[in-house]
């Protein structure tokens, strides 16, 4: 495993970096009066008066055509629960097509810093990425069935992106190793896991009792993929810190 | 049409007001909203951002001009500033990225269109097919590291496909200044054209520069740098259309002038009805601009606004798909170049710009890189590839 996460350096970050400096800068802000009284809590005003005068994200599309499918497009029309399913679906194909990329940029980390006893192995990244890529043709797949369009952005999946946008941008950064980006693979796995246990409820609940099936199918991968990424940034991090220990000269 | 713009005089400076709440309170939607309404949005910031770097460069050569220009400035800002947070917070900055160059095309074929003067009209034909490259490399990359469809944004009114390649597009800078039009003869609408389309650019130019070092990922990091300097070469192409003689005054007539017509377009074709409203308003705003511009350049420069000024706004700026015209000049004249002034087959480069493009690409293309095999597909090109795989019915691959 090359290039620590933890190395011990010079971090000027703290305020104990500069004592003479930073007893001035305290003095001075202790002797100074706030520009206006209040509170944290102004902001919260600001909050709720833009939240209640501004529009949402946007809406989900209708369906795209009738044929073979008119229960659900009737449903829909009818402005019914299966809005919130496409929405949902929508959610999933966004995610999972992401993940595609983000395991791509996983190996690019395992080129650069090889693994560790315990860590992921180049076949068992790329079998999760084309798992992921799987799970993005079932929803597509599904989504069509509805006769929903599967290269719309719904609501939900913008939502999705926005919350998780931090790990696509962290993993591809060239100052993350392979061990610092499986943290990012353990919020999107997590996130991941807890979205299709609702997508198979979401379905069973809508009667789609055949899609749900597949779904748990899809969920069942999810589950081995997450117990894998804690695995490895288990071994890996207790590993660094292992070999921290023997660096300091402490006692096995 | 019928706007006069002589006769016309819009709400007067004094009444032009603005809070931070009316600065801030309104977007678009990502997801509903019309892909025009953002193409008219990033349009209309680089319109106000040009006012701006107008203004202060004039008010440091021109001692009488300072005040007045400081009053109009100050509202210029606001303005800018409802304009461009009008882009919601949930577009990403490679997002409104691809929104910039869908605005560098479509704006651009439609000026190219109206121009009256041939050499002008080629010299955006030019640049268009250069900037129709750069939605390509973007959606690429949008597509790849993110594993998003650029189409969320395109909304299919433009081709995602690639157009002269950013990586033979880098010319050494003596190749990129132009013949600028004659002011004394010129169609008031080529002056607003070349006005326009400069100030698109530059505001390109000057968010790639500012957005570029925030991307983590080091192929978008290269990407940007390299299509900020195809930008800079468009800066320095499109503001070397004007007429360098024209004075201040006069220039600054013509930014007014532009102000009115890309607001009066706005408003003719937008679709989401708050945002209609600002067009409206600004339209009226910016009237009032240009009469008291034109009071300055009558007083000081003893002249006749209408010498400058066309009587009536032109055909505003068509803000839709200008997909035929387009692909004929893609066909026609992708394999253009440009030696000094004249656009010339690429043949016939000069050496200086052979030179140049060869050491700057001499470690690597990053659009070449990062399009590398890339054909756009709806729903992104891992569609085929998910297709190819096949669902596995057990929920994994075997």
């Amino acid at each position: 495993m090359e290039r620590k996460a933890s190395e011990l350096g010079l971090n000027r970050t703290g305020i104990k970096t500069s004592p003479v400096n930073s007893k001035e800068a305290i003095e001075a802000s202790m002797k100074a009066v706030p520009s206006s009284p209040g509170d944290a809590s102004a902001i919260a005003q600001v909050r709720v008066e833009f939240a209640s005068e501004v529009d949402g994200l946007g809406s989900v599309p209708p369906p795209v055509g009738l044929k073979g499918m008119a229960k659900t497009a009737v449903d829909m029309l009818k402005g019914g629960r299966t809005t919130v399913f496409i929405d949902k679906l929508g959610e999933r194909a966004g995610f999972e097509r992401t993940g595609v990329r983000l395991y791509e940029a996983v190996l690019s980390k395992l080129d650069v810093f090889g693994t560790w006893e315990g860590g992921p192995s180049r076949e068992q990244l790329e079998r999760i990425r084309l798992e992921e890529l799987s799970h993005f043709a079932l929803v597509t797949r599904a989504i069509e069935q509805l006769g929903g369009d599967p290269t719309a952005l719904t609501p939900a999946a913008e939502l999705a992106s926005n919350l998780s946008m931090g790990v696509p941008r962290t993993l591809v950064d060239p100052q993350v190793n392979l061990l610092q980006c499986l943290e990012g693979l353990l919020i999107v796995e997590l996130t991941d896991n807890a979205s299709w246990e609702l997508l198979v409820d979401l379905a069973r609940e809508l009667g789609h009792e055949a899609l749900a099936d597949e779904f748990q199918l899809a969920l069942d991968a999810e589950e081995e993929h997450l117990a894998l990424v804690r695995d490895w940034l288990d071994a890996g991090t207790m590993l660094e810190a292992r070999v921290g220990q023997e660096a300091a000269g402490a006692p096995a | 049409m019928g706007l006069d713009l002589l006769k016309e005089k819009g709400v007067p400076l004094d009444r032009q007001k603005f809070t931070w709440k009316d600065l801030t309170r309104r977007t678009y939607s990502k997801l509903d909203d019309d892909a025009f309404t953002r193409v008219r949005v990033i349009l209309m910031n680089g319109i106000e951002s040009e006012s701006l770097r107008f203004s202060h460069a004039c008010a440091r050569m021109n001692r009488d001009l300072r005040e007045p220009l400081a009053l109009i400035r100050r509202v210029e800002q606001h303005q800018q500033t409802l304009v461009n947070w009008m882009n919601p917070g949930n577009q990403s900055p490679l997002e409104t990225t691809v929104g910039f160059e869908q605005v560098a095309i479509e704006v651009t074929a439609s000026v190219a269109i109206h121009e009256p003067d041939p050499y002008l009209a080629q010299a955006y034909r030019f640049g268009m097919l250069e900037d129709f490259d750069h939605l390509y490399r973007y959606a690429a990359l949008y597509d790849r590291v993110e594993g998003k469809d650029p189409n969320y944004l395109i909304q299919s009114y433009s081709d995602i496909i690639p157009g002269r390649p950013t990586s033979i597009e880098h010319r050494h800078p003596l190749d990129d200044v132009r013949q600028p039009y004659d002011r004394r003869t010129a169609d008031p609408l080529s002056k607003i054209h070349a006005l326009l389309i400069t100030a698109a650019e530059h505001q390109t130019h000057d968010y790639y520069m500012n957005i570029g070092p925030t991307f983590t990922d080091p192929v978008a990091r290269m990407l940007y740098a390299e299509i900020a300097s195809i930008e800079e070469q468009h800066v320095t192409q499109y503001e070397s259309l004007s007429d360098p003689d024209e004075s201040w005054l006069e220039k600054w007539l013509l930014h007014e002038a532009v102000e009115v017509y890309c607001y009066y377009s706005c408003l003719h074709y937008e679709s989401n009805p708050r945002i209609k409203e600002v067009w409206q308003r600004f339209v009226d705003y910016e009237l009032g601009h240009l009469h008291y511009v034109r009071g300055l350049f009558e007083q000081v420069e003893k002249r006749d606004a209408s010498e400058i000024l066309p009587a009536e706004l032109p055909e505003p700026i068509r803000f839709d798909s200008h997909r035929e015209f387009v692909r004929r000049t893609l066909s026609a004249e992708v394999d253009m170049s440009a030696n000094g002034t004249r656009f010339v087959p690429r043949a016939e480069e000069s050496d200086r710009t052979r030179r140049y493009r060869e050491e700057i690409n001499s470690e690597g293309s990053p659009s070449e890189i990062v399009a590398a095999g890339y054909q756009w597909k709806p729903g992104t090109e891992l569609v085929e590839k998910a297709a190819r795989l096949g669902v596995q019915t057990e929920g994994r691959i075997q």
